[in-house]
């Protein structure tokens, strides 16, 4: 079963991002202990995959549909008024910590294209001027921050 | 509870439940969920127990129907009343009249829009009369969370059937002759494949499901794991049976969670029941089942980097032989096949081959399932007979292209397929007359597109994909996708080059023919079917610096029409750079160095006033130019 042990590695992982939000460094060198690979192996791994996350992710999570249906239903033009919203290209985090914006490919409810995930909440036929609405409702620290 | 006889078991199901309850079931799919379907389950739980009718009235949550466009769905079961688009607020009415007092709520019938008549019985709306569901049709009668509900509609009676009266080879050679071919893209024979990895003598053979369904924007196999999880198990024992598999996965990715959590509880229920684990019902036979989570890689759902995967490596495809039938997981024999694949086996199982076979092509055998999605009045999943018409599936089925525009292409096949054009909507679709219209079948997203999408930025978009998601082994893959993508971009943005278009073409048959995997060597096709069907297309963007389709933000003006505005001040308000100035009553003019051409102006704009056009082209410039002389004087 050795050559098995490996196997638990992209399941162990998942584990340290839901506790920790991200991988750490200690998530990275504790993963590699426990299956006795390198933490360099590790490393490698974490960076393939588009799933894990090396930094801390802010307070709340913007997610933008970017799959094929919701871009011929105009997920680009929202993707413009997300990221001039929060000042910020797809993928970071504001600086103080309090969005994070990730595009992702297809969430499967593509009759309701184009589709913004804010913090586990399905918004669909999102439109451009109804962006900033979003956001706004989850945090009313943005317009602050936009101001600034 | 272990049990041994199948057929007793659901006799047993049967003759527990109350045949005169009356079933609400509403979907819980992903699609109906954003719509906020939860709330509306809660409150038909709330007013049952609130009206006392908990012991004559159920409450079901199920998988995706298919109907997404008009969720959140709720069919009254036995009578099969359709009601759609329903919310909390409606859940009282629908109790008290069709509940209690067997009436029909009108106004949450479904209208058909040509004839303008409300339609009763779900069986009877267009979208589902068309189809021929034998693979999803169950997701809408049962709670995937609960066993029994799929042992009620014959469940696990094939996998009986195969562990008590087949043998292994019987069992292949009925799906070989069934003709039934991989769903997950390539469309291999099943029956070969898992001829193929029998054949291999190991001590260990694993099974794969493959639910990495990477298309973005298909989602069939999601929806048949969420909804009807058991049919999938099932399908993996009975292969597993056939191959000499003890072992199996189902690899997901992680943008589905509820999936996830749906495969789960299958397999744990179908641990306690005797279907996984030693001696399934009894037998001689034994298999496990996992399930593993995918960590966000479209690259994944090639075969050989999912098994990879598994292992804890990067997912890197590998030169192919040998095939996982032959080295597979931890180098041991390895059978995988896609989620819908595994579906189709109970079926043929229980049915039989002849039936089988009579479904569909003469080279494509039974139903497929579409994700029918895009610029379409009906989006959902559709389940049609190999060899129907794109045009009924659009039309018919469809019900036609939104806001009445004009169709302009049918994408199919994902990143590795292309752009159907409407010359060839009565196309027979199955495996091969796709391949050949320079398509694919993929994993059956089909994404409708009309006017206004711009052909060359679709072929642009596939490739940014292809570019982000090629794992970088290839060096053709790596940078000729990269290249594809960036002349495409530059052409989008005005800046074309006439030679662009054969260095498009030379490029493609480079990635083409230097790529290992099925990603590098189907990654051009967007390019080249746009090419061929919408060459005229990629002209005018080189040209005449034009976008047909009025799409490409660098090509285009957002212009108001002095003589129609009124001055309401609606765009004003909502552009979001303040781009627009003018006073009420007056005319408003949009600043085109501050535009950041977002659309708002034009979406605001009355429907009565319509003062917010677009331009491309020669008109734009003419207009810019009016502007210009109009400042200078
Ligand atoms: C880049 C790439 C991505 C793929 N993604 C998927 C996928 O998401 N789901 C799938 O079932 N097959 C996918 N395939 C096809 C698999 O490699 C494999 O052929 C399939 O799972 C076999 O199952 P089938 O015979 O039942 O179709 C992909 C292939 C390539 C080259
Ligand atoms: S063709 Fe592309 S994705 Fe496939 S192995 Fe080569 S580089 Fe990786
Ligand atoms: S397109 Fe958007 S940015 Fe441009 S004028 Fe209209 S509202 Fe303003
Ligand atoms: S493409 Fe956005 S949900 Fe499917
Ligand atoms: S999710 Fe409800 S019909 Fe598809």
């Amino acid at each position: 079963m050795e050559p098995r042990k490996r196997g638990q590695l992209i399941h162990l992982l998942h584990q340290a991002q839901t506790q920790e939000g991200y991988i750490s460094a200690e998530a990275i060198a504790a993963i590699a202990r426990k299956l006795k690979i390198s933490e360099g192996e590790v490393f490698g791994v974490v960076t393939f995959y588009k799933g894990f996350s090396l930094k801390p992710q802010g307070k709340h999570k913007v997610t933008l549909c970017m799959g094929t249906a919701c871009h011929v239903r105009g997920a680009p033009l929202i993707l413009d008024e997300l990221e001039r919203t929060l000042q910020i290209p797809a993928g970071e985090t504001t600086p103080d910590g309090l969005f994070t914006l990730e595009t992702v490919n297809c969430v499967g409810a593509c009759a309701l294209g184009p589709i913004v995930i804010v913090d586990g909440e399905y918004h669909g036929q999102v439109k451009p001027r109804e962006v900033k609405n979003l956001l706004v409702k989850v945090d009313e620290n943005l317009d602050r921050l936009k101001e600034q | 509870m272990k049990i041994t006889n199948i057929e007793k078991l659901k006799e047993k199901v049967i003759n527990s439940r109350d045949k005169t309850k009356t079933w609400v079931t509403v979907c819980g799919g992903t699609g109906c969920h954003a719509y906020g379907c939860m709330k509306v389950v809660e409150a038909f739980q709330e007013e049952i127990k609130k009206k006392n009718l908990v012991d004559t009235v159920g409450v079901r949550t199920t998988g995706c129907h298919g109907f997404c466009e008009r969720g959140p769905l709720v069919v009254i079961q036995p009578e099969g009343i359709f009601y759609q688009r329903v919310g909390v607020d409606d859940v009282p009415a629908i109790v008290e009249e069709t509940v209690v007092n067997k009436k029909i709520v009108e106004k949450l019938l479904y209208r058909d829009p040509q004839t303008k008549q409300a339609i009763i019985h779900e069986q009877d709306v267009p979208f589902y009369s068309k189809q021929k569901r034998i693979i999803f049709g169950n997701n809408g009668l049962i709670d995937p969370t609960d066993i029994r509900d799929y042992i009620a509609v014959d469940g696990y009676q094939a996998l009986a059937k195969v562990l008590f009266e087949m043998t292994a080879d019987e069992v292949i050679k009925e799906i070989k002759k069934s003709g039934l071919r991989g769903r997950g893209g390539a469309g291999f024979l099943t029956g070969l494949k898992w001829e193929i990895c029998r054949r291999e003598s190991a001590p260990i053979k694993y099974l794969i499901c493959n639910a990495d369904e990477g298309d973005p924007g298909a989602y069939m196999d999601r929806s048949l794991l969420e909804g009807n999880p058991h049919s999938v198990i099932e399908g993996m024992i009975i292969g597993a049976y056939a191959i000499g598999a003890t072992e199996g996965f189902i690899y997901v990715r992680m943008e589905y969670p509820l999936a996830v959590k749906n495969i789960t509880i299958a397999i744990e229920q179908a641990r306690k029941f005797g279907l996984l684990g030693e001696s399934i019902l009894g037998s001689e036979f034994s298999f496990e089942l996992h399930v593993f989570k995918g960590a966000g890689a479209f690259v994944s759902g090639e075969e050989t980097s999912l098994m990879a995967s598994i292992e804890g490596r990067r997912a890197f495809p590998r030169q192919k032989p040998p095939f996982p039938a032959q080295k597979g997981l931890w180098g041991y024999p390895t059978n995988i096949n896609n989620v819908e694949t595994w579906a189709n086996v109970p079926l043929i199982i229980n049915k039989g081959a002849d039936w089988y076979s009579k479904i569909g092509t003469k080279s494509s055998k039974g139903t497929k399932i579409f994700s029918l999605v895009g610029k379409i009045n009906n989006t959902g999943l559709v389940e049609v007979p190999m060899g129907i018409s794109l045009r009924e599936i659009i039309y018919e089925i469809g019900g036609g292209i939104k806001d009445n525009k004009k169709f302009k292409a049918v994408q199919t096949g994902g990143p590795s397929g292309g752009c159907i054009p409407a010359e060839m909507l009565d196309l027979p679709i199955d495996f091969d007359t796709l391949t050949k219209a320079g398509s694919m079948m993929g994993s059956g997203g089909m994404i409708v597109m009309d006017e206004d999408t711009c052909m060359v930025d679709v072929a642009r978009y596939f490739l940014q994909f292809t570019q982000e998601e090629s794992c970088g082994k290839c060096v053709p893959c790596r940078l000729g996708t990269r290249q594809l993508y960036e002349i495409l971009t530059r052409i989008t943005k005005g800046q074309g080059e006439p030679e662009d278009l054969k260095r498009l073409k030379d490029l493609a048959k480079t990635v083409k023919t230097g790529s290992l995997c099925g990603l590098g060597q189907t990654a051009p096709n967007p390019v080249l079917t746009t090419l061929k069907y919408f060459r005229h297309e990629y002209e005018a963007h080189i040209f005449r610096h034009e976008c047909p389709a009025l799409s490409c933000k660098d090509l285009i003006i957002y212009y108001i029409e002095p003589e129609k505005c009124v001055g309401c001040l609606l765009c004003l308000k909502n552009c979001p750079v303040g781009a627009i100035s003018g006073e009420r009553k007056q005319v408003h003019v949009i600043d085109q160095e501050l535009c950041v051409k977002c659309g708002a102006c034009l979406d605001v704009c009355p429907p009565k006033v319509r003062a917010v056009s677009k331009y491309t082209g020669k008109k734009k410039q003419q207009i810019l130019n009016k502007e210009k002389k109009a400042r200078r004087r």
